[in-house]
């Protein structure tokens, strides 16, 4: 139907990290000057995709055919010299050289991205600044102008308007249009869905590492391609909620209260407050600060603007140690980051008890001990492993990390992605447990990167977009649906809940 | 076009000589501020010893020959991104081949095993990268181990120290064809440092270098052979290593299986001291080649201070750890504004 003049054709592209499924038949088909959107949920596979595409690391089945040609790219270079240039999310930028060098790195002609630079708005540059000493946007800016000046057949941009500001913005959709009218092919990814719609020809859609729908980007399309990446589950029966009873009204004091914070060029203005014994769901796409968000709020990175306060009195939090001293503890998506795995159980639920008990006589150790069991038992940890933390399940290692805080007390638990790679079974215990916390009075700020589980476990939810809350949602209104338009910042079809 | 509001604030113009200077100040940090503290430290000396004579500055030179050697080979390993622990093992190699095979030699003979056995640093070097790069395994880990093997190896080729060259070849060290104050050591090392760093810095392999140093999945992206940019460094740090050991052949006079050791760890402290970042992608040559004439002075002015010479090791270590203290301040302050 569509065979008029495909410049590159992709199909069946299958690619596993070890047990890790990441793509599954994957095909892409665009056409000699054609702006395309690639769209797709977090972890259905964009990004692997691209990195196919443009000779990161090869696939492990499937064919790449541009211009009729079979290829296969054993390097980013490959790619490059047959025509398809991408643009990173992090800039591929050195930074330790200065702007020209990496210009050379790239074997591009200078003069050439200058005009390219000054033709994306940025018409003086001092070629000889280190890259780490600029801003990120004109980092961005410098990597599309390096890779248009190699006169590229295929552009792929990855969130390119992420961190740009508008006016920026509005000169590179110039550009890709002119490119368009060139007769090349640009590939777009974004969750702007605004902007797919006005910018792009067609969208192909990605679902769990499958190709489930290619389709025109006319106005009014918004929905169809919201729909297909949610896929037919939807449909599903909706698990009934964990909570007891609905949304008990926050009073007193919040627990926390985040204001107006702001950090790196991610998170840009966010405010929430979390009152006890409400669970508070954050929801997001990949990269839209909740990473900055949660960080901030544990102690582990540094806020530019804003403040963070905790029953009322306003933190300094300049170590982790400062915020856990206030009650705020973190559980991590990634548990390596939390658990000494080749220390026992005990010793890594007793490791934050380290604070409190000083002395380490026969007394404190019994009562050390009496604390760690009561938190084990409590969390139905399998301990059959115990000497040795390598040796639990991902699941029971998370319930470590909770246990380690319920031994040593805690007001509000941040949970990041902490169902991340965990088995159907203890993703429910361990919103079971968030949600028992919860009615003891605890309050817990809940991200998750599967939007599904926030009506199951969550009170309240706000998404976040562009580093920025766009809604606020009750748990009945916070259905799968949407919460992906919100966190595509397609705000119109969220004011009908809020 | 119009500058965009917040975001064309990039625009960094330098403005005038002065920003000029800065600019290269403060990109050249190590080549103003080594020679500096060089000259610090030799006005420090005559002032002690007021007797410092020509004759001190060619044993200066001779003392700190191979360690500058040894110093180059460290910074280019170093530089890419890795390190090398094999430098000094690399070095007493070269060293004792060059006295066993040169002991009989004429000079032009002399000459020619030099270059054989500065090729055969080259591939020991080659050696380590391969390792490095296919095998994954760190590059700590390789380094320590082919410098134990060439450590044996070195043994083997020369039980105890003995062997000798032409006197003809030592005197092109131990000489001074210019004047007295000028050392033919400090010739050779300005010579060596020229003739191989100069043309690796100003092409395209010292850029590569230098980006694979900083930031290898950049580096990667922006379509850079990387692992054959790592492999071609340690080829680079192996020539110096056995010009390093060659050196010492014509400093000493004869080949001492056990002498290199010494040279590894001193080369990773001037490579620090040089200005040189251990994680790679900053710094240069000079820097460290300063730092090790620098490293060489200590030990003569603690005897001319009647202090026991081995106190040297110990400011060695302080001087490390200040150096790489005062490095860490400056980053965080940077990353403060």
């Amino acid at each position: 139907m569509n065979e008029i003049s495909s410049l590159l054709d992709i199909s069946g592209i299958a690619k596993s990290f070890g047990s890790v499924v990441a793509l599954r038949a994957a095909s892409l088909k665009v056409r000699t000057g054609e702006v395309h959107a690639l769209m797709g949920a977090n972890g259905a596979g964009k990004s692997t995709l691209v990195k196919i595409m443009t000779g990161v690391f090869p696939s492990d089945a499937g064919t790449i055919i541009l211009d009729g040609v079979a290829r296969s790219f054993r390097s980013p270079a490959e790619a490059r010299k047959a025509g398809i240039v991408s643009v990173y999310q992090d800039p591929a930028l050195v930074p330790d050289l200065t702007v020209a060098q990496n210009l050379r790195l790239a074997k591009v002609p200078l003069a050439e991205v200058v005009r390219w630079l000054a033709d994306l708005g940025i018409d003086r540059l001092d070629l000889r600044a280190y890259i780490r000493d600029l801003p990120y946007p004109i980092l961005r800016l410098i990597d599309l102008a390096r890779a248009l000046a190699s006169e590229p057949r295929l552009l792929l941009l990855d969130e390119i308007t992420a961190a740009l500001s508008a006016d920026l913005a509005g000169k590179v959709f110039e550009m890709v249009r002119r490119r368009r009218e060139q007769g090349h092919s640009v590939i777009f990814i974004s969750h702007r869905m605004a902007e797919v719609s006005a910018l792009c020809d067609r969208a192909t859609v990605l679902r769990d590492g499958v190709t489930v729908g290619v389709t025109d980007t006319a106005h009014g399309s918004e929905e169809r391609i919201v729909t297909l990446m949610l896929g037919t589950e939807i449909a599903k029966a909706i698990p009934k909620s964990l909570r007891e009873k609905p949304e008990p009204a926050p009073s007193g004091r919040a627990a926390l209260e985040v204001r107006n914070l702001r950090c790196g060029h991610l998170l840009q203005d966010v405010s929430l407050s979390l009152h006890p014994g409400e669970v508070l769901g954050v929801a997001a796409l990949e990269g839209q600060g909740q990473e900055e968000l949660f960080d901030c709020i544990a102690g582990m990175r540094r806020f530019d603007e804003g403040a963070i306060l905790a029953e009322g009195a306003e933190l300094r939090l300049r170590h982790p140690a400062d915020a856990i001293a206030a009650g705020l503890v973190l559980v991590p998506a990634n548990r390596l980051q939390a658990l000494l795995q080749q220390r026992s159980i005990r010793e890594n639920v007793a490791l934050p008890m380290f604070r409190e008990l000083r002395s380490w006589g026969p007394v404190a150790m019994k009562a050390e001990r009496a604390r760690v069991e009561s938190a084990v038992k409590r969390l139905q940890i399998d301990t059959r492993a115990e000497s040795e933390l390598r040796r639990l399940s991902g699941g029971n290692q998370q319930k470590v990390v909770i246990a380690r805080w319920l031994a040593s007390g805690f007001r509000t638990l941040l949970c990041f992605d902490p169902t991340r790679g965990i088995d159907v079974g203890t993703k429910r215990q361990i919103y079971a447990l968030v949600r028992e916390l919860a009615a003891t009075g605890a309050a817990v700020l809940l991200f998750t990167s599967e939007l599904a589980e926030i009506p199951l476990a969550c009170d309240r939810a706000i998404v976040l977009f562009g580093g920025r809350v766009v809604a606020e949602l009750p748990a009945s209104g916070a259905d799968e649906a949407t919460l992906l338009r919100a966190a595509h910042g397609l705000a119109s079809s969220v004011e009908a809940y809020a | 076009m119009s500058v965009p509001s917040d975001a064309g604030a990039a625009s960094l113009e330098p403005a005038g000589i002065a920003a000029h200077l800065r600019h290269f100040v403060r990109r050249h940090l190590a080549l103003v501020g080594m020679p500096a503290l060089l000259i610090l430290a030799l006005a420090f000396t005559v002032l002690i010893h007021p007797d410092f004579g020509s004759f001190d500055v060619q044993s200066l030179a001779l003392g700190a020959l191979p360690l500058a050697m040894a110093a180059a080979a460290q910074a280019i390993v170093v530089l890419s991104g890795g390190i090398d622990l094999s430098v000094g093992s690399v070095m007493a190699v070269s060293n004792v081949l060059a006295a066993s095979t040169m002991q009989h030699a004429s000079f032009p003979q002399s000459l020619g095993l030099a270059i054989l056995i500065l090729i055969a640093g080259a591939l020991q070097g080659a050696a380590n990268g391969i390792i490095v790069v296919l095998s994954r395994i760190p590059d700590v880990v390789v380094t320590l181990t082919t410098g134990f093997i060439w450590g044996g190896v070195a043994l083997l080729i020369l039980e105890k120290p003995g062997g000798g060259a032409p006197p003809q070849f030592l005197d092109l060290a131990a000489g001074s064809l210019i004047s007295l104050w000028v050392p033919n050591a400090l010739i050779l090392l300005v010579a060596a440092v020229a003739v191989v760093w100069l043309p690796v810095s100003r092409s395209r392999l010292g850029l590569l270098i230098y980006a694979v140093g900083s930031d290898r999945i950049a580096a990667f992206r922006s379509g850079v052979g990387v692992q054959r940019t790592r492999i071609l460094a340690y080829v680079v740090g192996g020539l110096f290593s056995a010009l390093g050991g060659v050196a010492l052949t014509m400093t000493t006079g004869i080949g001492a299986p056990l002498a290199g050791t010494y040279y590894t760890l001193s080369s990773v402290a001037a490579v620090v001291i040089g200005g040189v970042r251990l994680s790679g992608g900053r710094g240069g040559l000079v820097g460290p080649v300063i730092a090790a004439v620098l490293l060489t002075l200590i030990p003569t002015d603690l005897i001319f201070l009647d202090i026991d010479p081995n106190y040297g090791q110990v400011i060695q270590g302080t001087l490390i750890v200040f150096v790489v203290m005062i490095g860490g301040f400056v980053s965080v302050l940077q990353s403060r504004k």
